[in-house]
């Protein structure tokens, strides 16, 4: 129960630092990818603190509860994960967790709001069935969905899901928001979208939202740590090398492709989903 | 310590400019000159902008849009003015169409003349932006600790 407790606010205090830190290293990394000398690893920090310094400008009132909301509920999923709870549950919170920050740019009426928060509805149609099938996959394998039994299963999961892990790291990409699934709104000047879902934020919100995706990384990297979870030293610091690995292929994707349209985030991760995915699914219900 | 001059975030809008000076802010987000070294981030959207980069005579049909951009702008915010027609409307002072410089509609805080304005330039206005930047944050505070007493 204490062991609970501990990892839960670890979690709340340390996600954000790394969280921030890892966005601070991916905006070095980008800038060197581009020949650029890049911002200080601090960067991030600055831009949230300045944002809490200025004007609060909202153009709805209930925009900022809804965005409230989601950071709340993006915190508790991230709780459930590290508490050990039931993935489902995590996965559950989560889906909430991105209808508030639906809601939130719907509410401001603002045409590019609105595009990017319908953008958003269809990024979660593509991602939504892989998740799911990775917790199923989870469950298959360990005959549990909670995260403290899988952590405890002594086989690595890893070798067995290879398929779903695959399947994973690539709606990962549109989970981090990198290219080319940044539709509803993305880190770089893009501007087809204005600023996307977060066009009408402002101030102190859009630093909830920035803070909420770094608490959605680190739990997010969670999940890959899983995969290589065994209960072993050697699981564990391959975990977190993989999940380091993971973190820079993203932004070497980030860097090395357009945008795309939605029709084919959509497209392309259900086909991975069901390729992939569901068949390393069927291989672990008919393996012995 | 004030953040906002660790991390501006700039919008840039092009008045009646003949594009040269526009091509000049962009240089500077290029790997030559590299802003985001400071922080400076180009952003589209003027609820994310903290520093107006304006350039060209402001003429009146697009008034009424550089007034909107800077009164959607939250406070701290601040306007730089760059190329010689951006700061008093340059060789195009004398067309019936042009109102003038970007100070005959909103406040400007910083000039950076120029034909077209260098890129060493336009940081220069834009860094000399944070120093104005910062001392607005402070009458901000000031004003609000003034609300709240009263």
């Amino acid at each position: 129960m204490i062991n609970t407790i501990l990892w839960v606010i670890a979690y709340l205090v340390l996600a954000p630092v790394i969280g921030g830190l890892l966005a601070g290293i991916d905006r070095v990394i980008t800038a060197r990818m581009q020949g650029r000398f890049g911002p200080p690893v601090l960067q991030p920090f600055y831009d949230v603190l300045k944002l809490t310094e200025k004007e609060a400008i909202t153009v709805n009132k209930v925009q900022d509860f809804y965005v409230l909301c989601f950071f709340i509920f993006v915190v508790i999923t991230g709780c459930f994960f590290f508490a050990g709870g039931d993935l489902l549950l995590v996965i559950f919170a989560l889906t909430l967790a991105s209808v508030f920050l639906i809601i939130a740019a719907f509410s401001s009426n603002s045409p590019y709001a609105q595009i990017g928060a319908e953008r958003e509805l269809l990024q979660m149609m593509a991602y939504e069935p892989m998740v799911l099938m990775t917790a199923v996959g989870f469950y298959m394998f360990t005959g549990s969905f909670r995260v403290s039994d899988i952590l405890s299963f002594g086989t690595m999961p890893f070798l067995y899901m290879i398929g779903i892990f695959i399947g994973f790291l690539f709606i990962l990409t549109i989970k981090f928001r990198k290219s080319p699934f940044d539709l509803s709104m993305s880190h770089h000047a893009h501007q087809e979208l204005v600023k996307g879902l977060t066009t009408e934020f402002s101030g102190t919100t859009l630093a909830l939202i920035e803070v909420a995706h770094w608490y959605e990384n680190i739990f997010l990297l969670g999940f890959i740590f899983l995969f290589f979870a065994n209960g072993t030293a050697i699981g564990t610091v391959l975990g977190l090398a993989v999940c380091l690995a993971t973190y820079f292929l993203e932004v070497l994707i980030d860097n090395s492709f357009a945008r795309m349209k939605w029709q084919f985030a959509l497209k392309s991760s259900w086909i991975i989903a069901i390729t992939v995915g569901f068949i390393n699914l069927v291989v672990l219900r008919f393996m012995p | 310590m004030s953040y906002v001059t660790k991390s501006p975030w700039v919008i840039h809008y092009d008045g009646s400019s003949c594009n040269g000076c526009d091509i000049e802010v962009l240089a500077c987000l290029t790997p030559m000159y590299d802003v985001e070294r400071f922080g400076i981030i180009n952003t589209g959207n003027p609820k994310h902008a903290d520093v107006f980069l304006i350039t060209g005579a402001v003429n009146e049909q697009n008034k009424g849009v550089v007034k909107q951009i800077y009164e959607q702008m939250p406070e701290p915010k601040v306007v730089v003015a760059i190329g010689i027609c951006a700061t008093s409307g340059g060789i195009f002072k004398e067309c019936y169409n042009i109102l003038g410089g970007t100070d005959t509609v909103i406040p400007v805080d910083v000039y950076v003349p120029g034909c077209a304005a260098r890129p060493e330039a336009i940081i220069d206005g834009v860094v000399k932006g944070l120093g104005v930047l910062a001392e607005k944050r402070e009458t901000m505070i000031a004003k609000i600790k003034i609300k709240e007493e009263a």
